[in-house]
């Protein structure tokens, strides 16, 4: 386990609220002072847009933002910071995937794959697009227990695009997508891979040269940083011949009235003014997660699911449904559950009496609740600032839920 | 404010007018997109007024209560005045502060039933 009490301290809202019990970090993680104090410092020191200013603050603005994207490119082992692409979010990144990439790939006939354990930014786009298309959108079924099954039946030599997610936000499970990536580009070499990262990078190791996929999204906010501020990873030579997804200032080489061109890679893709501040701030949340080490963040994650689940069964038994893998190293710091026939709003809003913040609904998946013949769940996540005392406040709260409304 | 009040609490664990009615003139089924919820109503209605009504779905405590207390006020009431009533009739009724992210639930069965009643062509049995 992390040291935890030290680590709330460098959260300020721990400070402010002092009985906060927050357990919804898949919606939105916590920040640290330091991304904060980060946000700040750009708009009283060098508040200047970036890329065109001749002046020294438009320049500082200018490092600070590119030396985000370094850091980014280091955190995920990516081989250039060219590959690297600021977006508003994962989802952004993902319909910016499914415009410019499906709309140039996808014709009539062709598939396009992913799973029933998608959240809606990573199937949506998809299904649209095959829609529009008139390709195939087929889906990877899960097993009861929320993994994956086998692709053979699904991704064939038709599938052009195969999108992913890396971690349900839902079930929790990692998937193993080193191993899907390889057994899908063995039944169609020339498949395009996508992975929805949004639940991994703030959570487990992640290397993109390692995994072997095409393209990779996540969101800063998961990770402890701002809130507007997306990365599209994607291979160098597949981002040359991407058509621009958006059109205007900051991605221009020269504009004619008969023609244009555009920056390369990956400015080519950032049009508009971005979010500077996030993107400055955001490098500040990646040091904070690299100094503690990803690994051991996991390992403070899959400890707080073991507890997680002991405690739940003891308390609960049989009354208590967690979704997705029963075995915690198989998942991330989810624990999605019902509890008697107690609607998920209902335990939420009493939760909340007591300051403890869980997620009840859908959570962005319903074919994923479709599936397993559920409406509502209720989700409490856990990140490096919670412990055991989180979980211990969780049970008396679901004690009180119980003696209410039972 | 806690809004599991015990009025609230006795409407949801025992709720007025709950299941299908056999000879139901007009049905509905609608959807709460924030939780995924579905409620069903049924009504009968005879010389402009409602003679029989009931809902159906496994909702939260507010959509439950709200549905169950509003089925028991609309009984033998006039349609022209049921088509009248707001949100705000609703919040009065159940007698609780709802935080935004409740509001829906609370309004739900309201909105079938107007869905139910305001709609003059409306087809036996339609569900959306």
């Amino acid at each position: 386990m992390l040291n935890t009490k030290q680590i709330k301290k460098d959260f300020p809202i721990f400070k402010n609220k002092p009985n906060l019990v927050y357990l919804d970090s898949t919606a939105t993680a916590l920040k640290p002072q330091s991304v904060i104090d980060k946000t700040i410092e750009y708009y009283s020191q060098y508040c200047a847009n970036v890329t065109r200013g001749l002046y020294d603050i438009s320049q500082k603005a200018t490092s600070e933002f590119e030396e985000t994207r370094e850091v980014v490119a280091k955190f995920i082992n990516a081989p250039s910071n060219s590959e690297i692409i600021f977006t508003r979010s994962t989802t952004e990144a993902l319909n910016l995937l499914a415009y410019s990439l499906g709309r140039q790939l996808i014709t009539s006939g062709d598939e396009v794959v992913t799973s029933i354990m998608e959240h809606h930014s990573n199937f949506v786009p998809w299904q649209q697009l095959a829609f529009e298309k008139k390709a195939k959108f087929n889906i990877i079924d899960i097993t009861d227990e929320g993994h994956l099954i086998e692709l053979d039946n699904v991704v064939t030599k038709k599938t052009k695009i195969l999108s992913l997610t890396y971690v349900s936000n839902v079930l929790g499970t990692i998937n193993p997508i080193k191993e899907i990536i390889k057994a899908a580009r063995i039944i169609n070499p020339k498949i395009v891979i996508i992975i929805d990262a949004a639940q991994a990078v703030p959570h487990i190791p992640v290397d993109v040269q390692d995994l072997g996929a095409d393209f990779l999204a996540f969101s800063s906010h998961k990770m402890l940083g701002p809130t507007g501020v997306g990365v599209l990873w994607g291979k160098r030579k597949l981002l040359d011949n991407l058509h621009p997804f958006n059109y205007g200032g900051e991605m221009i080489e020269e504009v004619y009235i008969e023609r244009s061109t555009f920056k390369l890679p990956p400015h080519k893709f950032e049009a508009g003014t971005p979010d500077i501040a996030g993107v400055i701030a955001f490098k500040e949340a990646i040091k904070y997660l690299s100094q503690i080490g990803m690994k051991k963040v996991q390992e403070h994650e899959i400890s707080m699911t073991k507890y997680t689940l002991k405690r739940l069964n003891q308390e609960f038994g049989g009354e208590i449904k967690v979704l997705g893998p029963k075995n915690a190293s198989d998942k991330d710091g989810v624990i999605t559950f019902t509890l008697n026939k107690i609607h998920a709003h209902d335990i939420a809003e009493i939760l909340n009496n007591h300051y403890i913040c869980i997620r009840a609904g859908h959570h962005c998946a319903i074919p994923l609740h479709f599936r397993l013949q559920l409406k509502a769940t209720s989700r409490a996540s856990f990140y490096i600032y919670n412990d055991e005392d989180d979980v211990e406040k969780l049970i008396e709260g679901l004690k009180k839920v119980k003696k209410i409304l039972s | 404010m806690n809004i599991y009040q015990e009025q609230i609490l006795d409407h949801y664990k025992r709720p007025q007018n709950y299941g299908h009615l056999k000879k139901a003139d007009r049905q509905i089924v609608l959807n709460n997109p924030l939780c995924g919820d579905k409620i069903s109503m049924d009504i009968i209605i005879k010389k402009g007024k409602i003679q029989d009504v009931s809902f159906f779905g496994e909702t939260c405590a507010i959509s439950t209560a709200s549905a169950s207390m509003l089925t028991q006020y609309v009984k033998g009431k006039k349609i022209t005045d049921l088509k009248k009533l707001s949100s705000s009739f609703i919040f009065k009724l159940l007698g609780i502060d709802l935080s935004p992210s409740r509001v829906k639930c609370a309004v739900l069965p309201l909105e079938a039933l107007h869905k139910l009643i305001i709609n003059q062509n409306f087809v036996a049995k339609e569900k959306t």
